[in-house]
Formats: structure tokens, C-alpha cells, sequence
């Protein structure tokens, strides 16, 4: 099938065009001017440095958590596990940055990547459930979900060892040493390069690794690959680690870079945030960085939007939905523009298939 | 000798553990008849949404759709039932609305799969976001409504232990308990579950002998979608009020409840009633202080409980062979 290459990038784009009509339409029925909240809400989130700096640090943990859902899918694995891992992360990485004194070159990537292992630990224990017990990981990561959010709000509860002494009642760390601080660069936050780092690395990684291939195989047939020598269980328990691993380093970048401490119950929905952002991509990895950069620009214009017309913020949920609702369906685009059908592009996704495999 | 297929035969292991859970609680309840009531009757009512929501779940996919759309159709039932509820003053339109909710939002993932041949997984992942903007845009603070009163059942509710555990409930708790045998029996014993097994098994051979697979996927979905809308209505029957985001996870974890209870109502029943055991037990605990632990780890048991219990077990899981594909009509 010969796909016209303009189809592939129109469509999504109507997809976001339908969303926000549908937003509109949600926002006149509340009695206010769509073009006024739409305009507060490209104003905040593109207007000037500070803006899209806003945009950045908002795409930030969602590029990672997308990153961590669409890799896991690669071997035919679904992380829901995103929030706790996340929680994990940006907890272990707000405890290097407070508890140590060291040079911020060190600093910076010790505190991520201690977060990031905490993460992988997590994840890593539900692949191991997995392969070795059979434990579905849908079941194993949402418990985790909440054993993980049990467990930080504990490390920072009144009784908790890294409780803030200056906190009083709240609970929370203290705030991270200047060494550990993740700084703007030029106006531009250093964490979402991190995450397109990891973006571009995860991509090569599927697309050009040997590690890749095997978990793509497993992805594809766990039976085949372990004909062909794979060890599916060291594949599965090192997915989940990678995956669990991306979605923490979010977590510790949101700590270092824009919260500078953790504090339990930061952006709960932040976790599943990955799954939206990972199907909006169809599962690649690269083109999860627009994807979390249209939803993170909605997440930072939201706020101008609801000071200018009194518009509920989760508006912005709803017209996600309505984009994700018609990038999966483009008959249903093209219907509504009676557009010739038989050239089709591909959704290129199977994710459905993954879930039926123990 | 016993008969092979005798019911006490087939369901060997289910009776076994049936036993056992009874006498432990006849020597719980000789030890410490308060507590052992009051946990009891907190496990049931803990497990109502769940058992709703998982045969939710279980319907879907017995039919070969998967629903992970749950979570928002608890969501969207509570407040849909709420609202209505809230402003009409009446408990029978509030669950009308729950259920209508809860239905569409079913009618749709079965549209999105048969005649847009969506990707389930997206498709309820559509609904869930949906249903989290929705509810929250939509939401208007400071309202209350009726609670659902208990309804008693005579010298049933005076029975010592049993009757606060089973029939001491609001109605939303009996209809799940209700709904179970139902399913099980309608699953099993009728021509419809005939029919549904057939369409999540093989479809293509369901076909063949003229079942209507797309009518019957979208009838399921949407009695399925009405049974969460149950669940929701149960989520706010005893405070009568609607917090934003209140199912909290309960969909996803009625996914675990349904793999859990290997896709048969009686087993996501157990299984629910296993959660919510584990809840009302951490509950107890840390209302009693019987130890001296921060209440963060007692938050812990349930969810940690459950994966043990799993992996100690070992159970794997067999979903219905047609899952999350889409059928096409030769």
C-alpha cells in the first residue's frame, strides 16, 4: 500500500484541529469565548522565552513517560506502573540532591540516575514477576503504583527520614543543594534535553541494537524468540527496567529542575499521562517529543487560559481525548471531510495483542 | 466413590477454600466478635465496586474486547449519578444516569472497535481521559445528595456476624452480589453465553453458525458499561458526595480483580472479596493501633498483599483466545 507522505502528517494535524473544536464547543456551552481561552492559552504556552520555557519543563516527564510506555510495548509489555515509578524517582533523586555535597557535574547525573534505578528497581520487580512467576504485569504495576506512593509519602511523613525539619507540617524534602539544581540554559531547561536525549537513544536502541531486536522479537512472539536462543525472561525483567528507569528520570528532572524538592501528590496524573503520549506516537520513539510537546503546551497555556475566561483547566482533558479519539481513527476524519478512502495510512499499531500474552 | 462430575467434584478446590475461610472465621469470630464483624462487613462493601467493575471487565473481554476504560467509567457514572441525583433528589434517576453513562461510554469502546477498528487499548484509554476532563470541567463544588440508605432484610440482619457482613448493606452492595450469580449463570447456562464465549474464543466460528458478532459485541459492552455504572453508584451510596478523581484506581484495579479471578464471576468475586479483605484488615488495624507502624505501610498491605499472594501462587492467566483483535466479515 503506497501511503501519500502528506496523509501522514495532515491527519494528526486534523486530529488536533477536530480536538479543539470539540474543546470550543464544551467552552461556549459554558458560557465563554473560545478564541479568548485559546488565545491565553498559545499565549501561555508560546508566548515569549518564559512561555514556552513553561512548555518545556511541562513536556519534560511527559516525553520520558511516554518514552517508558512505548518502549515497554515494544516487547509486547503495558507499564501502567508510570506514577509510581515517577513517585520513586523524583524521591530518590531529591535525596542525592539534598543529602550530598558534591560538584554539580557530579551531582546532577548522581542524583538522576540514583532516581532512575530506584525506578528500575520497581519496574524491574514486576518484570521479574512476570517472567518468573507469571504475574501479569497490568496486576503488578498498578499495585506497585500504589505501594510506591504509600512508600514516598512515607520516606517524607512525620516520622520519615527525609522529612524537611524546616517543613513543619507539610511533608516534604528539603530543598535540593544549588550543586544539584538542574539549570536553565539561555532560558531553556537542561531536563527536556535530557529527555530527547533519551528519546533519540531509545530509537536507536529498538531500531539499530541487537537488545532491541530481541525485544522486539519477544514483542512479537515469545515463543519464536525462545527457539531462537533469546532468554525472554532476562528480556522481560530488562525492558521493564529500562522503562521503569525512563519514567523515574522523569520524575527526577521535574525534582531537580522545576519543583527542587519532593513533596508526595506532586502531578498524580502525570504517570498515565505516558499512556496518551505513547499511542499519540504510535509507540515511536521519536515522535513522542511533538507529542508531549502539544500536551505540554496545553499544560502551561491552561493556566492564562482559565485567569482570561473562568474556563475549568481540564478542558484540556477533554480535547486530548477528542485528539487521541481521532488520530486512532481516521475514518472517521476522513468521513467528516468526505475524503476519498482507500489510501489509508496505517495506524501502524497492534497494541491490543500485547495483553494476551502470560 | 464420587462422581467425576459431580458439582462436588468439579469445584473441589473452590469448596476447600470456601471451608477454610469458614472455620477461620467462626475462630475469629470466637476470639473477637467486634472486630471480626466489623471487618467482614468493611470487606464486602470495600469489594462491591470492584466486583461491578470487574465484570465489567469480564463481559468485555469475554466477548474478545478489551476494556481498559473502566476507571473512567466509574468516574463518569459517580458524577453523572451524582449530579442528577444532587439536583433531582432522586436515587432511582441518579442511578438511571449512572447507568446511561457508564452504558454509552461501553456502547462506544464496541463501536470503536467494530465499525472503526480502533485499537482497544486506545479506545479506553480515550475513554479514561475523557471521563478525568469531563467530570472535573463539568464539576460543581459544595453539593450533596441523599445517601443511599441500608436496607435491612429482617432476622436475616440480626444473624450474628453474617448479618452485618451480608445483609446489613446499601443496595448497590446486594446488586453486585446479585450480579455475580447472574453472570455465572447467564455466562454459562444460557444460550446468550454460549454465544458470547464463542465470539471472544472464535469468532470465525461463531460466525459461521450465524451468530451476529458485531450486535452481540455491542449489546455485551453496553450491559457491561451498565454494570460499572452499578459500581459508581456504589462508590458514592454511603457519603453521597463526588470528589474529583474518587474511583482512584479502582478500574485499573478491577483489571487485576478480573485477571486475577481467571475471568469467571465467582472468581472475580473471591478475588475482589480478597482485596477488600486486605483493605478493611489495614483499616482496622491502623484504627485499633494494634501495632506501632506508620499508617503509610499499613496504606501498603492491600496492594503488596495482593502481589504476593500472586506470585506465591503462581496463577496464570488465560484470556479468552479472540482478545483485542478485530473481527473481519468474510
Amino acid at each position: 500500500m503506497t501511503v501519500p507522505n502528506w496523509r501522514m502528517v495532515v491527519m494528526p494535524l486534523l486530529a488536533v484541529v477536530f480536538g479543539l473544536i470539540v474543546g470550543a464547543i464544551l467552552i461556549v456551552v459554558s458560557g465563554d469565548n473560545p478564541l479568548v481561552a485559546y488565545g491565553g492559552m498559545v499565549e501561555g504556552s508560546l508566548g515569549g522565552s518564559d512561555a514556552i520555557g513553561r512548555t518545556l519543563e511541562k513536556a519534560t516527564p511527559l516525553v520520558l513517560g511516554g518514552l517508558a510506555v512505548a518502549f515497554a510495548f515494544k516487547a509486547g509489555l503495558f507499564n501502567i506502573g508510570g506514577q509510581g515509578q515517577l513517585l520513586l524517582g523524583a524521591a530518590f533523586s531529591a535525596w542525592v540532591g539534598f543529602n550530598f555535597d558534591l560538584p554539580a557535574v557530579i551531582h546532577i547525573p548522581a542524583a538522576l540516575i540514583v532516581g532512575g534505578l530506584a525506578a528500575a528497581v520497581l519496574g524491574g520487580l514486576a518484570g521479574l514477576l512476570k517472567a518468573t512467576r507469571g504475574v501479569h504485569e497490568v496486576i503488578s504495576t498498578i499495585m506497585l503504583n500504589f505501594v510506591a506512593a504509600n512508600f514516598t509519602e512515607w520516606l517524607v511523613s512525620r516520622d520519615g527520614p527525609w522529612k524537611d525539619p524546616e517543613g513543619g507540617a507539610i511533608a516534604r524534602t528539603p530543598l535540593v543543594q544549588d550543586s544539584a539544581d538542574l539549570p536553565r540554559v539561555a532560558g531553556l531547561p537542561t531536563g527536556f534535553l535530557v529527555a530527547v536525549l533519551a528519546a533519540v537513544s531509545i530509537w536507536w536502541l529498538v531500531n539499530r541494537s541487537t537488545l532491541g531486536f530481541e525485544v522486539k522479537t519477544v514483542g512479537s512472539n515469545p515463543k519464536a524468540a525462545a527457539y531462537a536462543g533469546i532468554s525472554v525472561t532476562r528480556i522481560i525483567v530488562i525492558t521493564m527496567g529500562i522503562s521503569a528507569f525512563l519514567a523515574g528520570l522523569g520524575g527526577g528532572i521535574q525534582t531537580l529542575g522545576v519543583n527542587g524538592r519532593f513533596e508526595p501528590g506532586f502531578q498524580t496524573g502525570l504517570g498515565f499521562d505516558g499512556i496518551t503520549i505513547a499511542l499519540l506516537a504510535r509507540t515511536n520513539a521519536l515522535a513522542v517529543i511533538p507529542a508531549a510537546l502539544l500536551i505540554g503546551a496545553m499544560d502551561a497555556g491552561s493556566t492564562l487560559m482559565q485567569a482570561r475566561t473562568d474556563v475549568e483547566p481540564e478542558v484540556i482533558n477533554v480535547i486530548q481525548a477528542m485528539i487521541l479519539f481521532f488520530v486512532a481513527a481516521p475514518s472517521v476524519v476522513r468521513w467528516i471531510l468526505q475524503l476519498s478512502e482507500g489510501e489509508d495510512v496505517d495506524t501502524g499499531v497492534d497494541l491490543a495483542t500485547g495483553w494476551g500474552t502470560t | 466413590m464420587i462422581d467425576q462430575n459431580s458439582f462436588v467434584a468439579r469445584n473441589a478446590k473452590a469448596l476447600a477454600g470456601l471451608g477454610v475461610v469458614i472455620v477461620a472465621l467462626i475462630v475469629s469470630y470466637r476470639w473477637d466478635n467486634t472486630q471480626t464483624t466489623a471487618v467482614m462487613a468493611r470487606t464486602v462493601r470495600e469489594a462491591a465496586p470492584l466486583v461491578l467493575a470487574g465484570l465489567c471487565g469480564l463481559m468485555g473481554e469475554r466477548s474478545g474486547i478489551i476494556n481498559i476504560g473502566i476507571e473512567g467509567q466509574l468516574l463518569l457514572s459517580a458524577f453523572c449519578g451524582f449530579m442528577v441525583g444532587s439536583y433531582s433528589g432522586s436515587i432511582i434517576l441518579a442511578v438511571v444516569a449512572a447507568l446511561a453513562a457508564a452504558g454509552l461510554a461501553g456502547t462506544f469502546l464496541a463501536w470503536t472497535s467494530v465499525r472503526l477498528r480502533m485499537d482497544q487499548i486506545i479506545a479506553g484509554t480515550v475513554i479514561n481521559i475523557f471521563a478525568i476532563g469531563a467530570t472535573s470541567f463539568f464539576y460543581v463544588p459544595n453539593r450533596t445528595m441523599n445517601t443511599i440508605p441500608t436496607i435491612s432484610l429482617g432476622f436475616l440482619t440480626d444473624l450474628p456476624l453474617v448479618g452485618p457482613m451480608l445483609f446489613s448493606h446499601g443496595p448497590l452492595t446486594y446488586a453486585a452480589l446479585v450480579a455475580v450469580a447472574v453472570v455465572h449463570v447467564a455466562l454459562f447456562s444460557t444460550r446468550w453465553g454460549l454465544r458470547t464465549r464463542a465470539v471472544g474464543e472464535h469468532p470465525s466460528a461463531a460466525d459461521t453458525v450465524g451468530v451476529n458478532i458485531f450486535r452481540l459485541r455491542y449489546l455485551n459492552l453496553t450491559m457491561a458499561g451498565m454494570l460499572a455504572g452499578l459500581g459508581g453508584m456504589a462508590l458514592i451510596q454511603s457519603a453521597g458526595v463526588f470528589n474529583r478523581g474518587m474511583s482512584n484506581g479502582k478500574g485499573f484495579i478491577a483489571l487485576a480483580v478480573m485477571l486475577i479471578g481467571r475471568y469467571r464471576p465467582t472468581g472475580v468475586l473471591a478475588a475482589a472479596l480478597l482485596f477488600g479483605f486486605f483493605n478493611a484488615l489495614q483499616a482496622q488495624l491502623q484504627f485499633k493501633q494494634v501495632f506501632d507502624i506508620p499508617p503509610q505501610f499499613f496504606g501498603m498491605i492491600p496492594f503488596a498483599l495482593t502481589i504476593a499472594v500472586l506470585a506465591i501462587a503462581g496463577i496464570s492467566v488465560r484470556p479468552p483466545a479472540a482478545i483485542g483483535q478485530h473481527y473481519e466479515k468474510e
